[in-house]
């Protein structure tokens, strides 16, 4: 007798198993934002320990109130005028001592970016949203400070074309061919020469 | 005469659903590759504010996530103030050095000083308990933060 063949597998049950698989997948699984501004917090000061003097111009005060407004060096200001005035007052070289400071040399402003302090103070009714866009435009400030010094000194170890930040992306990414060793040395002088120094008082 | 097989009476073949299962496999590797198992249920509403000078968390090195927003729709009988949440539940200020012992004692000798802690804050809470986060953390010398946020123009979020 001729053997049957076998009858064909259907094929619409295949799909249920899939759509099972997915719908637990689609539950149980999330996209997570993985990126933020990177932070460094100071270490507790012991209660003995003297405060540092510092001189007045040196400082560069940023205030925000219950209402989200702005208070730079005791003047109103907006937002986006922000990163400019904190430019400003970082690359201003008041005492001469900085050779890659480009800004008006103004006595009553900073002397030397890695002196130059940004105190940011808020109050406890300020919105984390307002925080986040100051703290990102002074961030900003630093970045573009740090990129423009990069186009500077990049060429002359060997990485023309990069700026700070894409210095600090490729040293991170396992693909890049470079020299990682003298790309490390070129961010920390950087990092030496225009120090990220935001204080948060309480 | 059955030499010939009979016509058929002119039906259109049924689809053929062999390749149905394709089609979802491909939206389940999807899945699988870009999605990550979730660790912990949001009991807060956290909706994440954006800034433009982000970097990626390392994810090479620990990371612990601390929560803060107000409590959920279904967690309403929390009350409307912004609250913590780490690891699934509701915590207070005070529990913030306990959980960090916690995770140091779970990480290598060597990665411990690396731990970096991711802060989830949603963008309308106010910045009274993220400053008693902060003091927290470094009380218990966890110096390393991320204000995690989207990526986006940060002069949206003052609206």
């Amino acid at each position: 007798m001729a053997k049957r063949s076998a009858p064909e597998v259907n094929a619409g049950s295949m799909a249920d198993i899939a759509f099972l698989l997915l719908i637990f997948f689609l539950v149980t699984t999330t996209i997570e934002k993985d990126s933020g501004i990177n932070r460094k917090l100071p270490p507790i000061q012991p209660p003995d320990q003297e405060p540092v003097i510092l001189k007045q111009k040196n400082i560069f005060t940023v205030l925000i109130n219950g209402k989200d407004q702005l208070l730079v060096e005791d003047e109103l200001m907006e937002l986006k005028d922000l990163r400019k005035a904190a430019i400003e007052f970082l690359d201003n070289g008041g005492d001469g001592s900085c050779t890659y400071c480009k800004g008006k040399k103004n006595p009553s402003s900073s002397d030397n970016p890695d002196k130059a302090i940004i105190s940011l103070k808020n109050e406890r009714e300020t919105s984390y949203a307002a925080y986040i866009s100051v703290q990102n435009e002074l961030v900003g400030a630093y970045n573009d400070l740090r990129n423009r010094r990069a186009l500077e000194i990049g060429p002359q170890k060997g990485f023309s074309g990069m700026n700070f930040v894409e210095m600090q992306n490729n040293h991170k990414d396992v693909r890049f061919t470079g020299n990682k060793t003298k790309l490390k040395e070129v961010i920390d002088q950087i990092k030496i020469e225009i120090p990220l120094k935001l204080s948060e008082v309480q | 005469m059955s030499k010939f097989k009979k016509k058929k009476s002119g039906e259109v073949p049924a689809v053929n659903t062999a390749s149905l299962p394709d089609i979802v496999f491909m939206l389940l590797f999807f899945f699988m590759v870009a999605t990550v198992m979730r660790e912990n249920t949001l009991k807060i509403e956290n909706i994440l504010p954006v800034a433009n000078q982000i970097e990626k968390l390392d994810k090479k090195n620990p990371i612990s996530y601390i929560y803060a927003g107000k409590p959920s729709k279904n967690y309403e009988k929390f009350g409307t103030e912004a609250r913590i949440q780490l690891n699934d539940n509701f915590a207070e200020v005070s529990d913030i050095v306990a959980f960090i012992n916690s995770e140091r004692v779970a990480l290598r000798e060597e990665l411990i000083p690396f731990l970096t802690v991711a802060l989830k804050v949603d963008k309308d809470a106010n910045m009274g308990i993220v400053s008693d986060i902060k003091q927290e953390l470094r009380k218990a010398n966890a110096l390393k933060i991320n204000y995690t946020t989207g990526k986006g123009d940060a002069a949206q979020n003052m609206q």
